[in-house]
């Protein structure tokens, strides 16, 4: 179900504005990718492109391709929606819906797809639960508001909201950046877990959460402030931060990024 | 619309009043600003209570008849018959019809704006739709006695003939300017207020659920099923409360479009009546002895105490969802 994505000469805009340029990049089936780089460098960006939610952004565009199991997701063709139900995301603020119950929330996705059998949705909903190792905190209380959680808790709820749906690739945006040091642990923990069965890409600013969780590193930067982001390196992990092949790369890991 | 964007939507809980309250000066004063407005506020709508109560209660005791349940209306004289079984009937079901149909078009027209029209377009277009309520009543009533009259008669009859079995349709004591009519007139004048709230809290949704909704394989619809509606529901609902109150209330166009029937009562949609605010207008030159206004005040205190009711129902749909909404 993992799936590998091929990213080729990916030029990204915010109407006129060129955010990043020229990104080509392989994000490895089964394994972590965290991208790291400096505020405003495009990660967030380049990551919304690997699920077209780039374009939800009004007037926002995209040129070049992302291969995911050989087929171009930007192909005409390709329904976007489809796309994001392959390529599930977690963002940076706990999201869930504040109207839905624990397990509304949990079976949103599924319901979304038309499953509307209740046995296949309470079973999915334990299974998500229990894959983002929320279900003993939650399990009596299944029909409470998910807004209820503490943050933590309501991100590890988006994150079994987003695997009930079986995605092959799980994008996070900063995951952890809301949430308290143990909360950050258990995320990170998860993440160790589940990536058996997905490709993930993480979004980090904390270089020793991208040290700690990621098998691959992928290093943005931008020239100067308004021009556009682009992928100065991507390696290995221990690679990157231990011998990282460029320059810019090592200034910024050891803090001297001016 | 103070009232109502004042009112904490979901997401902002207010703090416990123990905690908002710092003792600083400024924040004294303005605590004693707010509680004086309130006292303020809560004094007026006692006194017109009390005012329009001493006023009716005269003609109530000298009332022959049973205000609630006997439909007569004969102030000439003494003893006084009247009661309001007829004017509660018309008002509440002309409203509520106006209401019905109001609602769905306004819901739309607000998600058109929020969600489908470019911008471009939305501006203007949420313009016009505000410029609707700016046209004073008595010209819609106009436009609904001479204009929308000749519209509505093929559609009476149509649904006259389709469901006439059916008390509230049936055609039997079919006069033109009837019930429905005003409601349609009624339901355009309150358009614009509903769709307005509507519009501002659909327009609040966090991006962040939407998003959230997006990612997980929503199409637009489903995005707008899943969190703007949800998100919107108290909004929309009080929005829908206060049409409903205006239209209980709306005087002239009404008493202008709707033909009275002094003869058989009926339950359809497509006779005539009078609401408790068009009986009062249409009868204000009779005001020449006390006990005989007071009949009318009576009927103005009940339309105070519909419209009071309306507004409280509201509040309590709101607090219920509140529950649920973060
Ligand atoms: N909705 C938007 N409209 C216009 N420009 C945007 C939008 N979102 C981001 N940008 C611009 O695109 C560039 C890249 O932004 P992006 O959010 O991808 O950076 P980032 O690397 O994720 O930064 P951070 O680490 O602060 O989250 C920035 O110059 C930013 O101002
Ligand atoms: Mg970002």
């Amino acid at each position: 179900m993992a799936q590998r994505i091929d990213v080729k000469d990916l030029n990204i805009y915010y109407d006129r504005f060129k955010a990043v340029e020229d990104v080509s990049m392989t994000i490895e089936a089964r394994s972590v990718t965290a991208f790291i780089g400096p505020s405003g460098c495009g990660k967030s960006t380049v990551l919304r492109t690997l699920n077209r939610m780039h374009e939800v952004i009004p007037k926002a565009t995209v040129t070049g391709t992302v291969d995911l199991n050989g087929r171009n997701l930007y192909d005409r063709d390709v329904d976007p929606v489809a796309v994001r139900r392959t390529v599930g995301m977690v963002f940076q603020r706990p999201n869930p819906f504040p109207t839905m119950s624990i397990s509304d929330n949990v079976a949103a996705g599924l319901k979304l797809g038309g499953e509307r059998n209740k046995a296949v949705l309470a079973e999915a909903v334990e299974r998500s639960l229990r894959g983002a190792n929320l279900w003993n905190e939650v399990k009596d209380r299944l029909d409470k508001p998910g807004a209820g959680l503490s943050g933590g808790q309501q991100q590890r709820l988006c994150i079994a909201r987003a695997i009930a749906v079986e995605p092959q690739v799980l994008l996070m945006d900063e995951p952890c950046s809301a949430l308290d040091p143990i909360s950050t642990l258990a995320i990170e923990d998860l993440i160790e877990e589940i990536k058996t069965n997905y490709t993930i890409v993480i979004v980090t600013h904390n270089m020793q959460q991208a040290a700690r969780v990621s098998d691959r590193t992928a290093f943005f930067n931008l020239a100067a402030t308004g021009k556009p982001g682009r992928l100065v390196e991507m390696d290995d992990t221990t690679k990157i931060f231990s011998n990282p092949g460029r320059k810019e790369t090592e200034d910024y890991i050891s803090g001297r990024f001016g | 619309m103070a009232i109502l964007t004042g009112r904490p939507g979901p997401g902002t809980s207010p703090p416990p009043a123990d905690l908002s309250s710092t003792g600083r000066f400024g924040d004294r004063v303005f605590h004693g600003l707010s509680t004086g407005s309130g006292i303020v506020v809560i004094g007026l709508v006692t006194a017109v209570g009390a005012f329009l109560l001493a006023q009716a209660l005269p003609a109530l005791v000298r009332n022959d008849a049973n205000f609630l349940t006997d439909r007569v209306w004969q102030v000439d004289g003494d003893p006084l018959r009247f009661g309001i079984p007829d004017l509660l009937w018309v008002t509440v079901i002309s409203s509520l019809v106006a209401m019905v149909i109001a609602l769905p078009v306004a819901i739309g027209v607000a998600l058109y704006l929020t969600e489908y029209a470019p911008p471009r377009l939305a501006r203007p277009f949420a313009y016009l739709v505000d410029l609707l309520a700016a046209v004073p009543s008595i010209v819609y009533g106009l436009w609904g006695a001479t204009i929308i009259i000749t519209y509505v008669a093929p559609v009476q009859t149509f649904l006259g003939s389709v469901l006439g079995w059916i008390p509230l349709f049936s055609t039997e004591n079919a006069i033109t300017g009837t019930i429905f009519l005003a409601s349609i007139v009624l339901a355009v004048m309150i358009l614009p207020i509903i769709t307005a709230i509507s519009r501002e809290v659909f327009a609040q949704t966090p991006l962040t659920h939407k998003e959230g909704a997006l990612a997980l394989g929503a199409t637009r619809w489903e995005m707008i099923r899943t969190t703007v509606l949800p998100f919107g529901t108290p909004g929309t609902i009080s929005a829908a409360m206060l049409g409903l109150g205006r239209a209980l209330g709306e005087t002239i166009a009404v008493s202008l479009i709707m033909g009275t029937t002094n003869g058989a009562f009926s339950w359809s949609l497509f006779s005539g009546g009078e609401t408790f605010a068009s009986r009062i207008a249409n009868n204000a030159q009779e005001f020449d002895t006390p006990t005989k206004a007071g009949a009318f005040i009576a009927a103005g205190l009940v339309l105070f105490v519909l419209t009071f009711v309306v507004n409280a129902m509201a509040r309590v749909v709101i607090e219920r969802r509140k529950a649920f909404a973060e």
